[in-house]
């Protein structure tokens, strides 16, 4: 619905008929009207509501994980023993493939996209994103294109060349199942939502935000959202290119990864690391921002350095342009090119240095909480500190020719990305759930969730660093019983470690998901503002109101929700703080205030349909090229039924005359 | 294509120096840029990014083609710069059509669409065109790495024209019908943007794909 709770004495009632006369629209366009449920399924599958999409995002995303790790325990197995037979060398080729193609654009982007989604506007004191039918567009061709890729696995195997996927060994010749094509089109769609999300969170964050909320105003959160979009929007137009030159080549037999044609490999190595860096930071950037909010809140002072953790974020999206050849230093380019990668590489490593000292600083001398989201929040200063110390011996040439393509490697980015990118996710999930659904998560259970995970990403990836520098190849199905090893060095000890870690941290999600299960069954309601919290989205009602807030919040400063409930007092010993108002205060406050007539986008048919004809565009490609016709049809028809729809759901949408006057405002622009 | 978010019926709140505009419903962004022209901005600058990873991949493979013909054989210089000068004239006719649709006058909006429409679609004829005499002449989309980076480049330029001749026939019909008025105007200008950056990349593309000898 898209008029809500209009807290005035003018009663919410479609078509009531004590409403005024309505305003006339400037002249409607459409044929079809828009969708109303505010209820059941329609309300979810139609809505453009940020926090809707940013929930189903997250389900999504989580059920993905949840199918990556089922992947990564197969793996697992397979190599806890020598000569083991759990997969065949095919069907292991495709596990390690999906099994990071899955948590990289199917699991890590969107489940920030979900925080980005549901948080972001919250944060900067908007009702909405900027472009709400682009958002669910988004998300339903990221569920689309996740499907499609997952088909795979029933239509004759799933992609095989690992998520890199360099030519020529994809080229039919070495892959000739249908894979790969499953790979290439659904992450093209995958792709599609992911800029266009882009674009719009950029919008939104240059444009929604709230009177008083400058730059540099904003949460860390927003930032570091605001600098992943960017290089979403600069990247991923690149692997577009990739997967559409590779994709032509396997179906339409041109001839750019075509060695015998005189093509050059390393084509497809470039484009798709000038892709592929970015993306680690694509991937890293959200947590940094999620703990950033963490662990002020539960050190109880203000992050330290706000200014400095929001340059060496930009500074690491500048710089993360510029080292995505340290990926291919085993590739022979030339000692100039080797030399200038490593010293970029060396250098992105200061910025990054830079955050894990103002983290560290923002513990030293706080009152710490050790909640589970703190558990989690400092967790990842720890491992990620690993895996970076680990990743800038990368960065030195000589080393990294030694250690590419075994186990260490392997150990590196797992440090980075599950130590980093998804314990800080989940410090997301435990510090914003009570925000989300209103309820806390159970903090007994958190702990175990969070040990578990923990201990098991210690288990499974320190001993990697051991198996590597042994010289356990990557992507390898099995390991002879020969090479076994004895004493400390031991193949087969360190490989039944890491899988024994494996399952441990599969243990800790299953306590994480009993714990949501437990948690929306039985959970107490929670308090406004559980922790104690310092920014924008906690101002509002948890689960926030459809509208967000009710009176549109005006900014006076950094943390401006703290600002609000803490004054300081001069006394004998100096400045202190003294609590001024509560949570509740301020919400009363709030809706006392509140703004009347908020209007919200209206709910559309159109991206879903949209979206929907794009994994028939795809099927068509790999089957037959008049599906793809009809797909086009469905998005042409979808695209036209967008531009045509008409700005609102129904003549009660518009403003009621004020002390009949006439009409308040112009109404919605063009759909 | 936007929907607007935010629209309040009061002044809800003192403003603090954004240039909020608040007589006017439809913008009231922090920056007083209109949202939709930001993300066709930042949708172009991705483009930018497309295209070149597309000319990266040309530039790389130009030379690349056995004993097939290449750009000496196949190329008719004449030809392309009459289809170039078709199209950048049709940026001219673009202008004069933003122009009219900032005055309110809907029918030399819609003139002025349509001709531009005709002058893009002048210019995808000339292409496939030309790409039936490189056919013909033995050069098809599989035949060398030159050829397949030829065809794809230029290929996906056309069909951004031809995009953009879809997007300026609807506007076209839509303006004709009066409904492109006020602060609407924006929408022919934002069809504007994307027909000029199509026709700077295709100036950048001519030149190196054309006029400087591999």
């Amino acid at each position: 619905m898209a008029i809500i709770e209009r807290p005035s004495s003018v009663p919410a009632v479609v078509g009531d008929a004590t409403s005024p006369a309505l305003v006339t629209p400037t002249e409607a366009l459409g044929v079809f009207k828009r969708p109303v449920s505010s209820t059941g399924w329609k309300s979810w599958v139609f809505t453009v509501d940020h926090k809707k999409l940013g929930i189903m995002y997250g389900v999504v995303a989580l059920f993905f994980f949840l199918v990556g790790g089922a992947e990564a325990l197969l793996i697992r197995l397979q190599l806890a023993a020598p000569d083991n037979t759990v997969l065949s060398a095919d069907l292991y080729n495709q596990m390690f493939t999906m099994h990071a193609t899955t948590m990289v654009f199917l699991f890590v982007m969107p489940m920030a996209a979900a925080f980005a989604n549901y948080f972001l506007p919250l944060q900067i004191g908007a009702r909405d994103v900027a472009f709400p039918r682009i958002n669910a567009l988004g998300f339903w061709l990221f569920l689309f294109g996740g499907i499609f890729l997952n088909t795979s696995w029933f239509l004759g195997g799933a992609a095989d060349g690992g998520w890199f996927m360099y030519s020529p060994n994809s080229s039919p010749l070495y892959s000739p199942s249908h894979g790969i094509d499953f790979w290439l089109l659904g992450l093209q769609i995958t792709g599609i939502a992911s800029l266009i999300g882009a674009i719009n969170l950029i919008v939104t964050i240059i444009n929604m935000r709230a009177p008083g909320m400058s730059l540099m105003r904003m949460p860390v959160f927003t930032w570091m959202q605001l600098v992943t979009q960017f290089l979403l929007l600069f990247a991923m137009p690149v692997i577009t290119v990739a997967l559409f030159l590779l994709g032509f080549q396997r179906n339409f037999g041109a001839a750019f990864f075509d060695v015998e044609k005189g093509a050059d490999p390393l084509l497809w190595q470039h484009l798709f690391w000038i892709f592929g860096h970015p993306e680690v930071y694509i991937i890293i950037l959200p947590s940094f921002g999620i703990i950033s909010e963490v662990l002020p809140t539960f050190a109880r002072k203000p992050l330290f350095g706000y200014k400095f953790v929001v340059f060496s974020g930009a500074a690491i999206g500048f710089v993360g342009w510029g080292v995505w050849a340290h990926h291919m230093f085993a590739s022979g380019l030339g000692p100039v090119s080797v030399a200038v990668f490593s010293a970029a590489t060396m250098l992105i490593a200061i910025p990054t240095g830079v955050k894990i000292c103002n983290w560290t600083l923002t513990l030293w001398g706080g009152k710490l909480w050790f909640t589970t989201a703190m558990n989690f929040a400092i967790s990842v200063i720890v491992l990620f500190t690993i895996g970076g110390l680990s990743g800038v011996t990368h960065a030195s040439a000589p080393a990294d020719t030694q250690q590419t393509d075994t186990y260490h490697i392997v150990a590196h980015f797992h440090y980075v990305i599950v130590g980093g990118a998804v314990m800080g996710l989940f410090a997301g999930f435990y510090f914003w759930w009570p925000k989300m659904f209103g309820k806390l998560l159970s903090e007994r259970l958190g702990k175990w969730n969070f040990w578990l995970m923990f201990f098991g990403v210690n288990l499974t990836f320190a001993p990697m660093h051991i198996l590597g520098m042994q010289g356990q190849p990557r992507r390898m199905v099995v390991w002879p019983e020969k090479l076994t090893g004895e004493g400390f060095f031991n193949l087969g000890f360190w490989n039944q470690v890491a899988t024994w870690g494996s399952f441990m941290i599969a243990t800790g999600v299953l306590v994480f998901i009993i714990n949501i299960v437990v948690t929306t069954k039985k959970g107490a309601k929670a308090p406004l503002d559980p922790w104690d919290a310092r920014t924008l989205e906690w101002i509002t009602a948890s689960p926030p109101k459809e509208h967000n807030f009710d009176r549109v919040p005006t900014v006076h400063a950094l943390d401006e929700f703290f600002h609000r409930k803490y004054e300081e007092v001069d006394s004998d010993s100096g400045t202190r703080l003294v609590k001024v108002k509560t949570a509740e205060e301020i919400l009363a406050e709030e809706e006392a205030n509140a703004d009347t007539n908020i209007h919200l986008p209206s709910p559309s048919y159109w991206p879903i349909v949209l979206a929907f004809g794009f994994p028939i565009i795809a099927y068509g490609v790999i089957y037959n090229l008049l599906l793809s016709v009809v797909g086009l049809a469905i998005v042409l028809l979808g695209i036209f039924g967008w531009v045509l729809e008409p700005s609102v759901a129904d003549d009660s949408d518009y403003d009621p005359p004020v002390d009949g006057s006439g009409p308040t405002k112009e109404l919605a622009s063009i759909g | 294509m936007a929907d607007i978010a935010v629209h309040e019926s009061e002044p809800a709140h003192e403003d603090h120096g954004h240039g909020h505009d608040d007589g006017h419903g439809a913008h009231v962004t922090s920056t007083g840029l209109s949202n939709n022209k930001l993300a066709m901005w930042l949708f172009l600058g991705s483009e930018c990014l497309l295209f070149g990873g597309l000319i990266s991949t040309y530039m790389l493979y130009r030379g690349r083609r056995g004993d097939d013909p290449g750009p000496a054989q196949l190329f008719d210089i004449p030809l392309t710069s009459v289809s170039s000068f078709v199209l950048l004239m049709s940026s001219l006719t673009m202008v004069l059509a933003v122009n009219a649709a900032k005055r309110n006058e809907h029918s030399n909006t819609s003139l002025w669409l349509i001709v531009t429409g005709l002058l893009g679609a002048l210019f995808v004829g000339g292409q496939v065109y030309e790409f039936t005499v490189f056919y013909n002449e033995g050069v098809g989309f599989t035949t060398s790495l030159f050829a397949s980076s030829f065809f794809t480049l230029t290929g996906f330029h056309g069909v951004h024209v031809a995009i953009g001749v879809i997007m300026l026939m609807a506007t076209a019909a839509i303006a004709k019908r009066g409904r492109i008025s006020g602060d609407k105007a924006e929408v022919v200008e934002m069809v504007g943007l994307y027909w000029h950056f199509v026709d700077v990349v295709w100036v950048v593309i001519f030149t190196l794909v054309y006029l400087i000898p591999a």
